[in-house]
């Protein structure tokens, strides 16, 4: 008679089944905390950019009555527009440190500032803002106009939590007891924090001005370039996709020219920036800084995805569709143009939406052609200029402004990032809902 | 300006030419071999591109031809590009009236214009084709000539050689590849360390462990990672991560033991960028781990393999060439990353093995050697051109190799 082992029983786990168990949930328990963290690290990544960036949205504004006094702005009292120009901004200064001394004593405040240190506490952008104003509508001297100024970066910090009175004991650029006036300002309402448009739409500022710092005249670079790529990459990369799927003959020039786009498109992009500074800046003589040399290079940069992708879109079509259009007299040229090509378009529109996404974070190239540094300032006002005098874009304006030495421009920065990952978003949501939309399956 | 209106004009002739040539086509009549607008294009094509060539040639050559004379008449030099001018848009308008009148003589029944124009179509493809070789050769003879002027200006075997680089805009500086080399390697091996396991871990859990719903969320999640710019990972490295990682090991850190001076290290880029290339092992290992026939795991559970046993001894082995291409082609795009090195990785180059001290890599020395203030014909703004050439040779010698690699191994199971 055989003794049951217990060892071989089907019910009894035996040591080398346990272990063989054990490793098997390790295993994948492994994988679940692998794709755990790649996910948390997006979490992490969206929470800081969310977190840092929201404030860059949110301004601090100082709301004053200010007299636009005759005596200063107007001697003669002429309105003459040339005469008012003539009023520097310094003119207008004194008017911002009357008006802050009025509230003082209108509100009872208490305060051992000058007015000097008072005024510091405003923008300096704001007594342009205030002759831009005049200048625009000199009925309002002699009146008392109601100003809504950008408090100057360090109050604006204050308000979102990023300046306290530790962190500026050895700064020079604010004392505590213009935190305490501030303090007071806000009590009464004057200062407040409200919805930036301006850091939409407005322009760059130099360095002292960080609260005055905007990214539209970056987004008008980046669109400019958008459409040099778009007006060049589509066109020519269609074309050559077409060749090289439909009529190119299989000999060593067409392999050569196949390794060639796949190459190029694992090229790192700052050798791109090379090609751009040697052949379109120094050999071509275009202006540096230029949206057209950028587009032109991010052109050079997106031709292989959009040919990659069109070619993709091209072998999707069927050869029945080839052949039925051959078989009632069609030529190649126009079977390819008349039928294959709408057929593919889809799928041709959703590779070149995304690789204008790929174009538009691109940053590496735009810094060697000359957009970084540059303080854009200035709103193009021509097709022209605003492709050939100097601009920034935005991945290349957020860059500039990481680079500053004041903390104030690392909010904008991250402001800057959620705009252009709103753009992304936008194009990528598009170009799914293109191939959701007009998918056809054969 | 005048360059402008005679373009215009010659488009104008050109358009008159296209409704010209369609007109005599269908007045023709009787069984025509070509469709009118193959004949109205023919026309459109024929007076365009002679004088657009004859502008062109003109535009190019005329100021060579000018400059010699304009050396000893520069008073007469105005008058001279005047009737410069105005020749050129009479030659050009004849021109284009000439080859108009004389492609509207071609238009019959009997001309076969689909087939003329068609040919014209397809150069023009071809030429957008080669494009693509144009492109490169552009890169490489723009960066070998450059490269040359360098090695003119400097000793080659301080560049290949040399253990210092220290550019001195004075000159007589040393410049020297092997520390940015070595600042390059290390960032991408630690790069590398974080990406592989666990984007190679997720692939296999997404194509093997994951339900459908699961891989439905996860994997565009993943994709998201690949679609954010580096600008962002560099801004989160030298804003983020890197006072993250001095707050753990700096002086006053939490560890206390000041092993991290600065925020910006070889840890800080070399992480954040392992992020940055987690999809993208993650995507390309996906693709060959689903590209191993079903019929191996089959055979491996039949056997009484678990699941882990099964990809651990059949599947990753049956992936391994593709896994090896796929992380080679990553290690290509790490040693080409530029903006989370230039804003993470620091700028002292020297030899240290030290994780938490900041290096150098080759693509932020090209940048801030290009984006100073020198002389371009130094050789300290040279170098970059040859560094540009060396990455240029590293990244397309790993893609080439990665792309033959990958390619061999699909082919075994199709």
């Amino acid at each position: 008679m055989i003794e049951p082992n217990p060892h071989k029983s089907l019910f009894v786990a035996s040591a080398q089944t346990k272990r063989r168990a054990t490793a098997e949930k390790r295993f994948h328990m492994l994988g679940l905390t692998a794709i755990f963290i790649a996910l948390s690290m997006l979490a992490i990544l969206m929470t800081t950019i969310v977190a840092k960036g929201s404030g860059a949205f949110q301004q601090s504004f100082i709301t004053l009555d200010v007299a636009l006094l005759e005596a200063k702005l107007d001697k003669k009292g002429t309105r003459n527009p040339d005469n008012l120009k003539k009023v520097t901004t310094f003119g207008y200064a004194p008017l911002i440190k009357a008006a802050l001394e009025q509230v003082v004593v209108a509100r009872g405040i208490e305060t051992d500032l000058t007015s000097k240190d008072m005024a510091a506490i405003v923008s300096k952008s704001a007594a342009a803002q205030m002759r831009d104003r005049v200048l625009n509508d000199p009925r309002l001297i002699g009146t008392t106009t109601e100003f809504k100024f950008l408090a100057n970066s360090w109050i604006d910090g204050y308000l979102k939590g990023r300046v306290t009175r530790e962190t500026i004991a050895k700064n020079k650029n604010i004392s505590t007891a213009q935190l305490d006036f501030a303090d007071r300002l806000i009590e009464l309402g004057i200062i407040e924090k409200s919805f930036n448009i301006q850091f939409i739409l407005g322009a760059d500022a130099s360095d002292q001005r960080p609260e005055d710092a905007g990214i539209g005249v970056a987004i008008i670079g980046s669109f400019a370039m958008m459409c040099v790529v778009l007006l060049l990459a589509l066109p020519i990369g269609v074309a050559a996709s077409i060749y090289l799927e439909e009529f190119a003959p299989e000999n060593r020039l067409t392999d050569f020219i196949e390794v060639n786009v796949a190459n190029l498109a694992a090229v790192p992009s700052i050798v791109f920036g090379i090609l751009g500074l040697a052949f379109f800046i120094n050999m071509m003589h275009l202006p540096q800084s230029a949206p057209l040399v950028g587009g032109l290079v991010l052109t050079l940069m997106t031709l292989p995805t959009i040919i990659i992708s069109t070619r993709a879109a091209l072998k999707a079509v069927p050869p029945s569709i080839r052949s039925a259009a051959l078989g009632v007299g069609a030529s190649k040229m126009q079977t390819t143009i008349h039928h294959v090509l709408p057929l593919a378009a889809p799928g041709i529109l959703t590779g070149t939406i995304l690789g204008l996404a790929q174009a538009l974070g691109e940053t590496a190239p735009l810094l060697l052609i000359g957009m970084i540094g540059y303080v854009a300032t200035n709103m193009p006002e021509t097709v022209s200029q605003g492709l050939l005098s100097p601009n920034s874009a935005m991945p290349a304006q957020i860059y500039e402004w990481a680079k500053r030495a004041d903390p104030a421009f690392y909010e904008r920065a991250w402001g800057g990032i959620i705009i252009l990952l709103i753009f992304l978003v936008t194009m990528n949501l598009i170009a799914v809902r293109l191939r959701r939309r007009f998918e056809r399956r054969w | 300006m005048l360059t402008h209106i005679l373009i215009l004009m010659v488009f104008a002739l050109a358009l008159l030419g296209f409704w010209l040539g369609k007109r005599k086509a269908i007045l023709a009549a009787t069984s025509l071999h070509s469709l009118p607008v193959h004949y109205a294009s023919y026309v459109l094509l024929m007076t365009i591109l002679p004088a657009s060539l004859t502008l062109a040639i003109w535009s190019l050559a005329a100021p060579w031809l000018l400059h010699d004379q304009s050396l000893t008449l520069s008073n007469t030099n105005n008058t001279l590009a005047q009737t410069d001018t105005a020749l050129k848009s009479i030659v050009v308008i004849i021109v284009a009236v000439l080859s108009l009148f004389f492609a509207m003589q071609k238009v019959s029944p009997e001309f076969r214009a689909r087939n003329v124009v068609e040919k014209f179509i397809l150069a023009a493809l071809m030429i957008c084709a080669a494009l693509a070789i144009l492109t490169t050769v552009g890169i490489v003879v723009s960066m070998v000539s450059e490269t040359a002027h360098f090695l003119k200006l400097h000793s080659w075997k301080d560049f290949f050689f040399g253990l210092d680089w220290s550019p001195n805009f004075h000159g007589d500086s040393a410049l020297s590849i092997l520390p940015l080399l070595w600042g390059t390697l290390y960032i991408s091996c630690v790069a590398l360390l974080v990406a592989v396991p666990i984007g190679l871990l997720s692939a296999i859990y997404l194509s093997e462990y994951a339900s459908s719903y699961i891989r439905g969320i996860a994997k565009p999640l993943l994709e998201v990672l690949a679609g954010i710019p580096t600008i962002v990972y560099g801004l989160f490295a030298l804003l983020t991560f890197g006072p993250f990682l001095r707050d753990l090991f700096g002086p006053e850190g939490f560890f206390a033991v000041g092993w991290m001076s600065d925020t910006r290290s070889v840890a800080t880029a070399g992480i954040v960028m392992g992020i940055m290339l987690i999809p993208f092992i993650s995507s390309l290992s996906d693709d060959i781990i689903n590209a191993v026939p079903q019929s191996l795991r089959d055979g491996s559970f039949g056997l009484g393999a678990t699941q882990s046993e099964t990809i651990k001894h059949v599947l990753l082995p049956a992936a391994l060439p593709g896994i090896v291409g796929a992380i080679l082609l990553a290690a290509s795009r790490a040693i080409g990353e530029t903006m989370i090195v230039v804003l993470g990785a620091g700028a002292i180059a020297r030899f240290t093995g030290n994780p938490l001290e900041a290096l150098t890599t080759v693509t932020t020395r090209i940048v801030s050697q290009l984006t100073g203030d020198g002389d371009f014909n130094s050789p300290e703004t040279l170098v970059a051109f040859a560094l540009g050439l060396t990455l240029f040779a590293l990244t397309l010698g790993l893609n080439i190799f990665a792309l033959y690699y990958v390619r061999k191994y699909r082919e075994q199971y199709e």
